[in-house]
This record gives C-alpha cells, structure tokens and sequence, in this order.
C-alpha cells in the first residue's frame, strides 16, 4: 500500500492508503473529516470540492495517493482560518471567512448540503476574481449543484464576501 | 409608567432573521446520516436488477461470502419472511389493485435497479466489491414501458393481478354535459407531464445501531418522515414502537424524495437484528436514480368549454398517472392530490376529473414537490394560455374574466374546496406592474414585427395551490391511512429558556429559526432564548412529519398555540405569587401584571423558576411549566400568485434564455420573508428545470437512459436567472397565525409561465405546443415542423417534438373544435 503525507487544515497526515481510495472517502472514512460531503458519484455535483494547493478540486475525482505532499484546505479549516501561515483576509470576529458569513446573512443555503463544496469554490473564484459580475459568479460555479436555492441567494452572498473582502483588504 | 423606561423586546415575527441553522452548515459541523458510525458498523451494498422485467431463476449468494472482509450476504428468498412488504398508506379506490412489494425481490424483478440481494462487509469498498461475485439469473420477461401500451394489459407487470390498471378515481362537480353542450367554445388538448427524478443533493443513506439483547433498534435515516417511518417499520417488522427510535439527522434536501419507506430501511434494520451489528447503507448517485421515487409521469387530456366572451363553462380531465412497477407510500395519492387543483382560481358550472393509475416496468413514482398540484397547475395554466389564443383575447385578460374576485371570499370552487381568503386582483396587478407588462408586449411585437431571429415569449401563471396538509377528515374522506394533525410541546426551563420540540422534520425550511419566532413573540422573550428540538423519536414521540407545504401551516400554529397554553398555565401561577386573583392577571411581552396595581409584576422567568422549585403553588396545579398541544386544521391553506416570465427564444438555434421572472406570491402572513423568498427561489428553480431541463428518459427495453448527473440535467448556477420577487399579504382565515405555507409555491407555478413563454414567443411561426422539457432540440424541432407544416399548408400544426417515450410519432394534440362564430368578440380588435 502506498504512504502519503497530506497536510489538510494545517495538520499533516500520513498514511498508508488502498491505490483506489478515493480523495473523499480518505477524508470522511479515515480522517473523520465529515465536513467535505458526496453527491454524486460522476463529478458532476460538487458537494465534494475543497482546495488542493489553492485551487478547487473536486475530492471525489482525486485518489488520495494524489493528494501526497499537498497541502489541503476544507471547509472544517476554513472556519479556522486559512491552513497556511497568515490569518485570513478580511476574516471575521467569530473566525469565519467572509463567504461563511455572507452565505448566512445572505440566506445561500437551505438544507445545506452543498454548501461546504459552494463555498470552497467560492473561494477560489474570488481569489481568481475579486470583483465577478453575477454571470461572473454563475459561470464560476457552474460545477456546483444546489437543489434548494435556486442559486438567487447564492450569487448574492459571493456578491456580499467579495465586497467584504474588498473592504477588507 | 414606569413600564415604558423598561427596554422592549423587539419583535421577530416578520422579521427577516438571520437563521439559527446555519452555523454547523457553513463550517461542515454537521451530522449527515452518512457521518455518522458506530462501533463495529458493517457496510450494506445492495445488488440490484440490471433488467426491466424478469423471473429470478438462481440467486447464489455464496461467493460474496467467500471474500474476505464479507461477513453475510442474502438473497430475497433467505429474508422474505422477515422483510415482508413495503408500504403503500394510501389506497385511494377500495378496489384498488396493490401488489406486494418485496423490498428484495424473490420471485421477479419488475424495473431497472429493484433490490436482489445484498451483501454485509466491513467497509464500503469491500461490499460493493462483493456484489460481483453474487451469481444472479435471470428469465427476461417483456419489459412495459409506456402507459397506454401498459393499459392494453398485453404485458402485464404483476401477472397475478390480471391487469395494469391500478385504480380508476373519478371525481365530479357540476353537470359536465350541460357545460360543454352547446358551449361557444371548446379547446381540447393533450399534455404530458414527463418523469422527473427529484435529486436532493444529499444521497439517501441508513444507519441502524441495534441493541440486540434488548431487542432495541436507533434508525438514523436521511429522511422527512422519522416518526411515519418509525411507525411503518414497527408494522413491517413486527417491533414495537417503544424499541424503535428513528433519528432524522441533519437532512440535506427532500423534495419528497425522503418522504417514503425505503426498502434499504427495512433490510438494514432486519439484518441489524440479524446480526446484532450497526448496519449501515449509502446510496450512490446512480444508485438512487434506480432506487429512489420519482415524480410527475402523467398524461394529461384534458378539455376546457367556455363562452364566446371567455367565461369557462366546464373542464374535462382524463389523467393517466404512472405509479412505476410498485406502490410506494403515498404513490396513489399523487394525482387525486391533483383532481382538487384543476379548477384552480377559476369560476366555472362543472368539472369532471378521471385518474388511471397504471403500472409499468419502472422505478415507482411517488410525491415531488407540490405532488399532483404542479402537474394540475400545468394543465389549467396551458389551457387558459390556449383558450386565450382561440379567442383572441389577451392570456391575462382571460384569466381576469374568471377567476374568483376578492369580494367572492370565502369561495366554495367547483372541486369542493373553500377558498378562505386571497386578492388575486391584488398580486397580479403588483406583479404586472414589476414586470413591465405592457413595455414587454411592445417589444415583442417588434420583434415579430421584424422577423427578429431572437423572438420574445410572455408566459403567465396565475396559481393556487391547497397545502397545509390536512385536516385529518378530509385525509380520512380521501382514504389516506393516517391523518394531517401536527404536535408541539412548549416548556419554560428553571433559567428561563424556551424549548419547543416540534413533530416536523425539516431538511432546509428553516423551522428552527421561524418556530423561534413564533415561540419568542408568544411568550415575550428573546428570539435567541429559543431552543427548537425535532427529528427524533425519542425527543419529539409525536408528529407527523415535514412535506405538502403544512409544517408552518400546521406545526408553526401548533408551536403557537402550545406558546399559548403556557401562558395559561402559567397566569395561574402568576396570580398565586403575586397574590392576585387569576382574572386580574394581565400578561405582555413576557410579563404578568396584576390590573390595578401596577408595582406587582413577575416575569415569565421567574415564574419558571419558581414552579421549578414547587415550593409554593397553588392547590390543584401540577409544577411544571409544559403544554403539548396536538393541531388538527380545520381547512388546508390556499397560498396564490402570480408568476410572469419573459423569454427570449433564438429561433435558429432553439435555445430558450429567460429575460426576466417576476412573481408576487400571497403566502399569508410572513414569518421570515428571507425564508419565504429562499422557498420561492428555489422552488421557482426545480419548477424551471421541468419546464425546460429536466427528463427521466427510459428506452423500449426499460433501462433508465438519464441514469446519472451526466445524463440528467439538473439546472447549474448558469441556467437559471435571478427572480424578482414580490409579496401581497392575505392572512389566512383558518389558522390563528394568519400562514398559509410556501415551501411548493414556486414549483406549482412557474413551470406553465415558462413554458407560456416559450410558445407565445413561437406562436405566430405556427407552433402551438412543445413538450416538456422545452430543450434547444425540441424548440427548434417545433419550428421546424412548424415550417413544414405550413408549406405543406396541411392546415394542422403537428409541432410536438420526438418524446422519448413515444418515440418519432407522439400522441396528437386533438385539433381545436369551435363550436360557434367567434366573430366580435372583444377588445382583441377583432369587431
Ligand atoms: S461528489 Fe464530487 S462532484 Fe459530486
Ligand atoms: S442548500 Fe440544499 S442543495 Fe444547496
């Protein structure tokens, strides 16, 4: 069996992983690390995005052997801040990344279950594009389905984080 | 006086608070089904038929067994005894033909996906890797795939009951023959409602953590109904309610689709005893697409008579609703949700409404969002759209000249529902004055005007719907098997905080925070002092669930009422404290006064605290400060609005792009206009995606084509536009919060506005119907017909696409029959 080192939310992991293990499931079923979830099983939903490196991937397209010596970022980490050195821009008080906070007063969620793999790819969208137009937005995260929101509330609360961001900064 | 010094509580009813929900949902803190394990969890994998129609002739399961890592496999035939069959609670006609339905199939598989055996191992992979080694035969049988080839009974799906009909529900108001004789008009059209597959984000999953020695079983399920499934399981396996706890975790989305018994329930919870081990079972997508309900599947014939002048005379309604191979829990129910909902706003002498239910070879359909409404709304919506272009006169013009006028409340319809309340004057006029109703009809006729190659649709919907299910009567009159009352408890605790324990399961509406508000006005304390447990038996043994837009309508009135009766209860203990007579006491904003003496005052608090301690009280109470209250409605709500819908189709392409959505929904009085904008949102979306997306596409041979996320275009961020919204405010009459509910609004109406719009785009090029959904290949198919149509100067307009069910000669839409010289009819210019 394979060993890999990855670290994820600022904590390094190392382990001896089957050569098929999917990204995800060594994150949910080994890690414990509920908080990225699965939709679908063509990569098609993204419930299941979080940052490889920086950028959005989808972990249920990876195998874990990909992510050796990655650093990984999930929404369980993000709500601590950035895994890397700096605390977060334009962070909020209670520790939640602007997009957290904006997909909640913004109401960008309702059952919630996509929400972790939106924001991740938010994320990397705003770091892409700091100020997106709405079809900025839509077309940024045409690779995450929501099935409650109708998406309306979802491009406002990218909308309300880049502004924050921005202000921020 | 000095009462005004004091700082006053803000009130939450109406606002748009923040939801209390979020926090675990925005930092991944959550407990899906799927998170959660227990010691010793042995993973399910379920083999299933790769065929439509088949006898099982061998099932050796011995194999799998030999693997390692598996610790037990079973064929249908080794569980039959225990499993037993899946319910069906709503048998709609006495004479209703309701096979068994084996949730592992023994003898025969009838769809694509039914459960054949299934394999128990130590982890995911290894038990889907058994599957393989499970040896399966089968005697292919000839698969029914289309319901009017099922109706000819030729291909029968369960031999045994000698037909695929499984119930003829007629239903009548008015004399239909009278209505339609001699009337000016008659417009007869056929519409098909294609299967959709719900697609909550969050995949089903089953956790069952058994106490075996004490014959006690804790089911987390992903599921709307804990407490309907806690009691189905205990019918099904013979468990008694009280050893069965069934836990709704946090649950990622419904639409219906987790308003069910599964078989996956009932075989976890049997091997779980069995084996005296967690069992533990996740779908995966593609799974689910074979294994999970889904909706709509109608044919819709329908015919409408009316007036020179536009007034409806009478409506016709010969439905045909696929149930697929087996009932499901409420599969019969659906479309007789639908009869009530075909008359919708309008005024007219007679209605006739007829239902076949029919079995064909696929995965059982059961309720979507809005269940039987949406699919009625359609109809009626189409219908007006069509009786409108027939007479010439403007779509909302028609519509006026109908529907019910907000003087005519209370309206007892032709259906036999009472409408309590509602202006559809009011929200029309709001919505048209949003979507720039008139400027819109200008440019369209410009662009027709210059043979613009992008044509512009106005599409309306001018919807009711019944929700709030339901008074239990009226679910009893409809032979349903339980009733539609909802529970809540409401308790001070010794510090002075609210718990409210709720019988609805929500999976995303929000309760939490807007049973908050409720409970926080009622009582006169702060919304945050609110704590709202729900979605386990053992917390909340009482409810009957969370689906039918009835959780505000029905359990919010509950939580408000319960509110109330503490207030009772706890004006007694007041009185006792304050040394006051009962009668003298006043309560406001979470405080009791005594009337005349303005410095005795106590607190709700601390009235809490004091009954707490019970060391004081008067004689004949009991200390505590709980009240449970049991809701059963008296009427359903009647939500309204209307919905407009500018399209922009590119007629060389085919591709429909919607230009703007303008809706005004009457919901009642508002709780959480954020949350009630969200429901709107996102059930303008799914009702979208049928108009124009969405398809469950199964071959000749019964294999489901759109069997995964590639195939079936669910609608992403890019296909959708943004909504404007807007609210006019009719309370309802028949429940003390005024509410009438929300959560299927948006399904109901939006997908006759679009696909209004689609065609009144394309309506002068000489198309008169697409079918659903309206995709780039079929809009330009239509026109193409359409051309053809017209060169050929046939004089009919075939423009329904290839359906895939159908195939290249779809069912013809009835020519129009005018009765009568339409000539001078009205302000359309014709005189
Ligand atoms: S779970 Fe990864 S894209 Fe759906
Ligand atoms: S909030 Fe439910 S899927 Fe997006």
């Amino acid at each position: 069996m394979p060993t890999i080192s990855v670290k994820i939310d600022g904590t390094t992991y190392r382990d001896d992983v089957e050569a098929r293990l999917l990204f995800v499931h060594y994150l949910r079923d080994r890690l414990g690390l509920t908080g990225t979830n699965i939709g679908c099983d063509t990569s098609n939903c993204g419930a299941c995005t979080v940052l490889v490196d920086g950028h959005s991937a989808k972990s249920c397209t990876m195998l874990a052997v990909q992510a050796d010596g990655c650093e990984v970022q999930t929404i369980e980490g993000l709500a601590r801040g950035w895994a890397g050195a700096s605390e977060p821009e334009g962070g909020q008080q209670d520790g939640w990344h602007p997009l957290q906070t904006a997909f909640h007063t913004e109401h960008g969620l309702q059952c919630g279950y996509c929400t972790p793999g939106m924001i991740m790819a938010s994320v990397d969208l705003l770091a892409d594009n700091p100020d997106p137009s709405e079809d900025e937005i839509r077309h940024g995260l045409e690779g995450n389905l929501c099935r409650c929101t109708g998406y309306h509330n979802i491009v406002k609360a990218v909308h309300a984080a880049a502004t924050q961001m921005k202000a921020g900064a | 006086m000095t009462d005004l010094a004091e700082p006053t509580r803000t009130p939450s009813v109406g606002q748009p608070l923040h939801r209390k929900e979020d926090a675990r949902l925005v930092t991944g803190q959550t407990r899906w089904t799927d998170n959660l394990t227990a010691p010793g969890t042995l993973h399910m994998a379920v083999l299933r038929s790769p065929m439509a129609h088949a006898g099982i002739t061998r099932v050796d399961t011995a194999p799998a067994l030999d693997q390692p890592g598996v610790i037990a496999a079973f064929s249908g035939a080794d569980l039959a005894d225990e499993l037993g069959s899946l319910p069906c609670a709503w048998p709609v006609t006495a004479d209703m033909v309701h096979p068994d339905h084996p949730p592992l199939a023994v003898a025969e598989v009838r769809y694509v996906g039914d459960a054949v055996a299934v394999v128990v191992a130590r982890d995911r992979y290894t038990a889907a890797d058994a599957l393989e080694h499970i040896v399966a035969d089968y005697e292919p049988l000839p698969a029914v795939v289309d319901m009017e080839a099922a109706l000819a009974d030729e291909v029968l799906v369960h031999a045994g009951k000698g037909t695929n009909t499984c119930f003829v529900w007629p239903f009548a108001g008015g004399d239909i023959d009278a209505a339609f004789d001699g009337a000016d008009v008659v417009v007869e059209r056929r519409f098909v409602q294609q299967r959709l597959i719900p697609t909550a984000i969050e995949p089903r999953a089953v956790l069952v953590e058994p106490v075996a020695a004490a014959g006690e079983y804790t089911v987390y399920s992903a599921t709307q109904i804990p407490h309907i499934l806690r009691l189905m399981l205990a019918l099904t396996t013979g468990i008694s309610e009280g050893k069965l706890r069934v836990v709704a975790p946090d649950v990622g989305g419904g639409f219906g689709s987790k308003l069910n018994v599964y078989a996956e329930e009932v075989i976890a919870l049997v091997l779980a005893k069995r084996l005296g081990r967690p069992i533990k079972w996740t779908e995966s997508r593609s799974e689910g697409y074979q294994a999970t309900i889904h909706g709509r599947d109608q044919i819709q014939d329908v015919a409408i008579a009316a007036h020179a002048d536009g007034r409806i005379r009478g409506l016709r309604v010969d439905l045909k609703a696929d149930m697929g191979a087996y009932l499901q829990l409420v599969t019969p129910g659906v479309p007789i949700l639908g009869a009530f909902m075909f008359p919708a706003i309008y005024k007219m002498d007679a209605y006739d409404f007829r239902c076949t239910g029919v079995f064909t070879t696929k995965t059982p359909t059961d309720a979507y969002r809005g269940a039987g409404r949406p699919e009625a709304t359609f109809a009626i919506e189409r219908l007006m759209d069509e009786l409108a272009v027939e007479l010439g006169v403007d779509p909302m013009e028609l519509r006026r000249r109908n529907w019910i006028t907000h003087e005519e409340f209370p309206y007892t319809t032709v259906a036999g529902l009472t409408y309590d309340s509602g202006n559809y004057e009011a929200a029309t006029d709001k919505a048209m004055a949003m979507f720039d109703y008139d400027g819109l009809r200008r440019e369209q006729a410009e662009r027709r005007e210059r043979n613009d190659r992008v044509q512009l649709g106005i599409g309306i919907s001018t919807y009711t719907e019944m929700c709030g299910l339901a008074p239990s009567r009226v679910l009893g009159s409809l032979s349903y098997g339980a009733g539609g009352w909802e529970a809540a408890t409401v308790r001070v605790t010794p510090t002075g905080k609210i718990e409210v324990v709720t019988g609805t399961s929500p999976h995303g509406q929000g309760h939490v925070t807007c049973w908050s508000q409720i409970a926080a006005d009622a009582l006169g304390v702060a919304f945050e002092d609110v704590e709202v447990l729900h979605g386990d038996t053992q917390v909340s043994p009482m409810g009957m669930d969370t689906y039918g837009s009835r959780s505000l309508v029905v359990g919010g009135v509950a939580v408000q009422q319960a509110a109330e009766k503490v207030i009772e209860k706890a004006k007694r203990f007041a009185a006792h404290l304050l040394e006051a007579s009962e009668d003298d006491i006043d309560f406001s904003d979470g405080t009791f006064t005594v009337r005349g003496s303005p410095e005795a005052t106590t607190t709700i608090q601390d009235v809490a605290l004091a009954v707490f301690a019970a060391h004081d009280y008067p004689e004949g109470l009991e200390p505590d400060l709980t009240s449970d209250v049991v809701f059963d409605p008296e009427n359903f709500s009647f939500p309204h609005g209307t919905h407009l819908c500018a399209i922009e189709v590119d007629t060389e392409t085919g591709r429909s792009v919607i230009r703007s959505y303008v809706c005004v929904d009457d919901v009642g009085r508002v709780i959480n206009p954020q949350i009630v904008e969200g429901q709107v949102h996102g059930g303008i979306a799914q009702g979208i995606a049928q108009a124009l997306y969405e398809e469950a596409v199964y071959d000749d041979a019964g294999n489901l084509v759109t069997g995964t996320l590639v195939d079936y275009f669910v609608p992403g961020a890019p296909d959708l536009p943004s909504f404007t919204t807007g609210r006019t405010e009719t309370p309802a009459t028949s429940n003390a919060l005024g509410v009438k509910g929300v959560g299927e609004a948006g399904t109901i109406a939006s997908t006759p506005a679009v696909v209004n719009a689609v065609l009144d785009a394309l309506r002068h090029l000489g198309v008169t119907d697409i079918a659903m959904p309206c995709s780039p290949e079929r809009v330009w198919r239509a026109l193409h017909d359409a051309r053809e149509g017209a060169t050929q100067a046939s004089g009919t307009v075939a423009s329904r696409p290839p359906h895939p069910e159908y195939g290249e000669s779809p069912p013809q839409a009835p020519a129009i029959a005018t009765q009568a010289d339409l000539s001078g009819l009205d302000e359309g210019g014709q005189q």
